[in-house]
């Protein structure tokens, strides 16, 4: 019994990859933890914390693989190593026959049209390489994250200066040219531009757009950072820009987290002379003043989403505030969650992967019921002193980087919000559980699927104990995504779960029955 | 024409740098796409790296 270990040297896999071997390796039987990765600072440190490194390991560099695993039983370590050479000839010999370069310069030798570089490595090295892909003339949107704001923003304005888009750092979305690139849904193609500093948010819009029969011609991603006082919104002015310059566009959406003040009155400056009409969703921002600049200022992702498709097909768009169903269909609805609640059961948990849809629930939820608890709060008064344990009214962020240290997120892996909910189930006076289920490139296969289980065991546990768990959710997701959205959403009604058609819909439904509780 | 605007016009085509996943799901919706097979410069010897790109930048 004790740790095992084996080091590979000079073999280099990408994250996700050894992310998912450790997920599989975790699961044979005998396997009471592992830890697969790269010698990477971070790595060792995490094998050192968990008592799961020794002075080989702890030797090791960045482009050394290593396995160690703490087992019950050492025999277990054959079929260890077995399944790791398994998992790794399969991952070998995927595009096997393709050529691939060792650097961006040479991939331009044999691909001498390329025109945008997608670049997702460790942090670390992240702003190195944006800016090789800058200097050789190509755009760039950068996935990584942990780039410090000063390289954004010499990054930023060096592709400024060269007329290039910078989407990013820790830019997690964009369409361009209809081409969904990292983590962006299938969309139809449309007279919509959209430049975002939110990933879900903008999924959350784009799939909105699609579904009311309209589709975007670009979506520009900018990363969190963009809109801070310390970038300036280098890239959503670049960004609104080329969408105004662009034929194909004909309304613009901008979407952020409320940006710096000054910022903020930069880019809707910007925005008020644009000939095309401008929706902002500038989350929990301030409507009248964003209103006072003659754009559009909108209440919901989905609301965002609605006044755009109206402004395109030369309707007046009015605020969305209610439900695509008949009020009188969601009252009956409600009561009958409400009647199926014993007199202990009042809280709700959010548990979600999307981090603006996060934003917005505990935006829409409001200050009727105190505090919203949650590892990223609007206010830092309710921020949970323990991410794992909620409390009362809570909303947490599944993909914040607290959760995804050394994991996958979890839109690519559900196991930590499957067992979060079994966590939550058990608590007495947890009457709704309220979720996300994000489709399309980038996700998991199967998100749906791969909750279904546990959503089951918590709804029966509730039921043993004589509770009724209520489950609301809403799929971020279009009728074109590698996922089946219809069988996704068969699935979860079939298994009780209330599916409202967007994040904001689902948060009202929440909040109507939790009020009717009282 | 700015050069944002001239790549609307265009056909993407990708260098991708990190996850191969990315790299496949484009090939799967056929998008031109390149993998660049990445590792951490010098070997993931940092103090190396440092003084390579010091080198470099001469």
């Amino acid at each position: 019994m004790g740790v095992n270990y084996e080091i590979r040297k000079n073999t280099y896999y990408d994250s996700v990859t050894l992310m998912l071997i450790s997920k599989d390796i975790s699961k044979i039987e005998g396997v009471n933890d592992a830890i697969v990765g790269m010698g990477t600072d971070l790595n060792k440190e995490l094998a050192e914390r968990i008592k799961m490194s020794n002075d080989e390991i702890k030797a090791i560099a960045a482009n050394d693989f290593f396995i160690s695993a703490d087992l019950s039983d050492d025999s277990v370590w054959e079929s260890v190593i077995g399944k790791l050479n398994e998992l790794l000839n399969k991952k070998a010999s995927e595009n096997s026959m393709d050529y691939k370069p060792k650097s961006i310069n040479s991939a331009l030798t044999y691909q001498s049209d390329s025109n945008i570089a997608i670049i997702s490595v460790p942090g670390e090295y992240a702003a190195a390489e944006a800016r090789k892909a800058l200097d050789e003339g190509l755009h760039v949107m950068l996935f990584s994250d942990n780039v410090s704001i000063k390289d954004e923003k010499d990054l930023k304005e060096l592709a400024y200066e060269k007329g290039l888009l910078m989407m990013g750092p820790d830019c997690g979305t964009a369409i361009i040219n209809n081409v969904p690139l990292a983590f962006a849904n299938v969309v139809n193609k449309g007279d919509i531009g959209i430049v975002a500093a939110s990933g879900t948010g903008t999924q959350e819009v784009s799939v909105i757009i699609d579904k009311l029969g309209k589709g975007v011609s670009q979506v520009i991603g900018t990363g969190g950072r963009d809109l801070k006082e310390e970038i300036g919104g280098i890239s959503m002015m670049q960004g609104l820009d080329a969408l105004i310059k662009d034929d194909a566009t004909s309304v613009i959406v901008l979407i952020s987290k409320p940006p710096a003040l000054d910022i903020s009155k930069k880019i809707l400056e910007i925005a008020s002379k644009s000939p095309k009409p401008v929706v902002v969703d500038f989350i929990g921002g301030d409507y009248d003043m964003i209103k006072s600049y003659g754009v559009y200022p909108s209440v919901t992702l989905e609301d965002a989403a609605r006044k755009a498709v109206a402004l395109s097909k030369g309707e007046k768009p009015v605020d969305f505030i209610g439900f695509s169903k008949s009020e009188s269909e969601i009252e009956s609805m409600v009561q009958n969650e409400v009647d199926r609640f014993d007199s202990k059961q009042k809280y709700i948990r959010g548990l979600y992967t999307g981090g603006t849809l996060t934003d917005e629930a505990m935006k829409m939820l409001g200050s009727d019921f105190g505090c919203i608890y949650s590892n990223i709060p609007l206010d830092p008064k309710c921020k949970l002193g323990d991410s794992s344990k909620s409390i009362k009214y809570t909303c947490i962020d599944l993909g914040d980087d607290e959760f995804t240290q050394g994991r996958p997120h979890p839109m690519i892996d559900p196991s930590t919000r499957a067992e979060r909910l079994i966590l939550e189930a058990e608590d007495e006076t947890v009457a709704i559980i309220l979720m996300d289920f994000v489709l399309g490139y980038g996700s998991n296969e199967d998100p749906v699927g791969e909750m279904i289980e546990s959503i089951q065991f918590a709804k029966d546990n509730a039921k043993k104990r004589g509770q009724y768990l209520c489950v609301v959710g809403s799929i971020c997701g279009t009728d074109k995504d590698p996922q089946n959205l219809i069988e996704s959403q068969m699935k979860l009604e079939e298994n009780d779960v209330i599916v409202m058609p967007s994040n904001a819909q689902a948060v009202r439904f929440v909040k109507k029955t939790i009020e009717k509780i009282g | 024409m700015s050069k944002i605007n001239e790549l609307f016009k265009k056909e993407i085509s990708v260098v991708n740098v990190g996850l191969e996943s990315f790299y496949n799901e484009l090939k799967s919706q056929d998008v031109k796409a390149i993998h660049v097979d990445w590792r951490p410069p010098a070997f993931g010897n940092k103090k190396m790296s440092s003084l390579l790109s010091r080198l470099k930048s001469k």
